[in-house]
């Protein structure tokens, strides 16, 4: 428009340095081309050592399986995965698997908005973060199962219980998590936005919360452990009649003294913590790459399991 | 070499979306300045440690006018820039800036790492409340204006220091500021890119007729710049000599005229740093 026609009409010298800066420009973006090739071996280099890892915990297993030591109670691991096949055929697992994520999803959901609001608070008021600072730090020292006593005498054998650990086990992290953030927020941007002139919410909104949340996700990546783990100790030991969860089956596993339904239900419980962390580990590396606060390259091994294609499959690689 | 202003010079018309606050500011001698420093003080500190940063420091710089500030280290510079932007208030004395806001440009660009290089030109409009489609008609234009437009959608990790750095620049204008500080926004760059900017810079300031504060370590940068050299003392820092620079733009920075009266700046601030080795 008129931009285009009035840059035209500038001095030849202009048009030159233009043409420079633009050359300038190509000659410092330039980069190396991924090939589809590349990524594969790449995603094959980041799997390999956990298939190992898998197969070195299998292997072991066998050995001691066919020494023949506690061979009367310890099963091999042919006989676990067979068991664990068949049960994952079973409505029971299923329901127990459904009871326990919903528990999980809504007791960690709480604690992300109590760990929010009072990470909020902390961060923002200066008298409440000498008291409460600290008692966060303290309540993350406590072993979340110390709490179970409390909380079954305070709200019976109930889900609410649970809840209530869980809660109390993630939301300190995740307050810690936010506080961090918002204390580490470069104070060159802090400055950038005064000089933009960006209200004290603005400020908050545009700057502050954004700079805070790779701090942020790894807090809610440590309370789901603690939520996790909470969750787990809360279903060994708070049992609800008529409602099937993992903890329920691993218990009632171990007063039938079955190891081989026990060690099914540990590697259940396994996979799905697994697939809870992957998922946030994932959220981290896409918010770094995008911030370029990650070297592309190992990030994206460290991100290339399965989800982005088959090529780590040694036999379909190009 | 006879001639210190060319505010005038850039045809008019040719500034994009032209508004009236960007066309060419003519200076006419005994208006309100673009920006005047009287008798400012900056004391650091209480009592024993008190740091004396800012010396009853005066400077005027005229509306159009392109003053850089020279000195060795513990001069000030970016204290007295801070003062300017109103980030921070003197200890004593008196700061006037005509037109607000004023536009701040530091060494590091300083964009938010997350947003693209467009929703960091856009940040200070959607600080003044501008609505969503002039903001990005606005910023896009001035993307153009520093020749980032194809790289609007690029973060800014996925530029060359130097496109950065005219993002930034970009940001900078976006508040339509008539007063631009700049805090050795090129110490970073490698000499050629810096070369370059000194171009753009040129043009963006002769079309928007902005007032500039210029701080920098680069005698020849401040030569191939600015209307008039300023140098600070150092240790408090307060105005031991000035230059006016009456070579004819464009310049050159290897050019003989701008080298004999970097020479010659250079010599002065030599004298400055033998009296504090004594």
């Amino acid at each position: 428009m008129a931009s285009s026609s009035g840059r035209a009409g500038l001095a030849t010298a202009a048009g030159t340095e233009t043409a420079a800066l633009a050359g300038l420009d190509n000659l410092e973006l330039r980069q190396a081309s991924d090939s589809a090739g590349d990524r594969a071996r790449r995603i094959w280099a980041a799997v390999w050592p956990k298939l190992l890892a898998i197969a070195i915990v299998i292997g072991t297993w066998e050995l001691v399986h066919l020494s023949g030591w506690k061979s009367d109670i310890l099963p091999g691991p042919a006989a676990v995965f067979s068991n664990l096949g068949s049960l994952l055929h079973t409505s029971l697992l299923w329901r127990a698997i459904g009871t326990t994520l919903r528990r999980a999803v809504i007791g960690f959901g709480l604690a992300i908005i109590i760990g929010v609001v009072v990470g909020a608070l902390v961060s923002r008021i200066k008298p409440l973060r000498a008291a409460v600072g600290s008692l966060i730090t303290a309540l993350q020292t406590m072993p979340s199962i110390a709490w179970f006593p409390f909380a079954i005498i305070l709200f019976g054998t109930t889900t609410q219980a649970i809840l209530f650990v869980i809660v109390l086990g993630a939301a300190p992290s995740i307050a810690n998590g936010l506080i961090t953030g918002v204390d580490y927020t470069p104070p060159l941007l802090l400055r950038a936005g005064r000089t933009m002139g960006l209200s004290r919410i603005a400020m908050y909104r545009h700057l502050i919360l954004p700079a805070s949340l790779p701090s942020f996700v790894a807090g809610m990546k440590q309370g789901w452990a603690f939520a996790w783990r909470s969750l787990m100790a809360g279903e060994l030991l708070v049992i609800i009649l008529g409602q099937p969860s993992i903890g329920v089956l691993l218990s009632n596993y171990q007063d039938q003294a079955d190891m081989t339904g026990a060690i099914s239900i540990m590697i259940v419980i396994l996979v799905l913590g697994i697939v809870v962390d992957t998922i946030f580990t994932r959220a981290d590396i896409v918010i770094r790459r995008r911030r370029g606060m990650l070297d592309p390259a190992p990030a994206a091994a460290a991100a290339g399991l399965p989800s982005l294609g088959w090529g780590w499959l040694p036999w379909v690689r190009s | 070499m006879s001639v210190a202003h060319q505010n005038g010079s850039a045809p008019p018309g040719l500034v994009p979306g032209a508004s009236a606050r960007s066309q060419p500011v003519t200076v006419a001698p005994g208006t309100e300045a673009g920006i005047r420093i009287s008798e400012v003080s900056k004391v650091f500190g209480r009592g024993g440690s008190a740091l004396l940063a800012l010396d009853r420091l005066s400077l005027t710089v005229d509306p159009g006018e392109f003053v850089c500030l020279i000195g060795a280290s513990g001069c000030g510079k970016s204290t007295l820039l801070n003062l300017v932007a109103g980030l921070d208030a003197p200890t004593s004395g008196e700061i006037s800036a005509s037109g607000q806001p004023i536009a701040l440009m530091f060494q590091e660009p300083a964009l938010l790492p997350w947003l693209t290089v467009a929703r960091n030109v856009e940040l200070p409009l959607r600080a003044g409340g501008v609505a969503r489609g002039e903001r990005r008609r606005r910023a896009a234009e001035l993307l153009d204006l520093v020749h980032l437009g194809g790289f609007a959608g690029k973060r800014p990790h996925e530029l060359s220091g130097g496109m950065r750095q005219r993002a930034a620049l970009a940001r900078a204008l976006a508040q339509d500021a008539e007063i631009l500080l700049m805090d050795e926004p090129f110490g970073a760059l490698d000499a050629m890119t810096r070369d370059l900017l000194h171009d753009e810079l040129d043009r963006i300031r002769a079309e928007r007729g902005l007032t500039v504060l210029f701080v920098t370590h680069n005698v020849r940068e401040a030569v191939r710049l600015g209307d008039r050299v300023v140098v600070l003392s150092s240790r408090p820092g307060r105005v031991i000599d000035e230059f006016g620079v009456p070579i004819r733009r464009p310049r050159r920075i290897d050019s003989a005229e701008v080298a004999g009266l970097a020479a010659k700046i250079t010599d002065r601030l030599r004298e400055e740093m033998v009296r504090h080795g004594k």
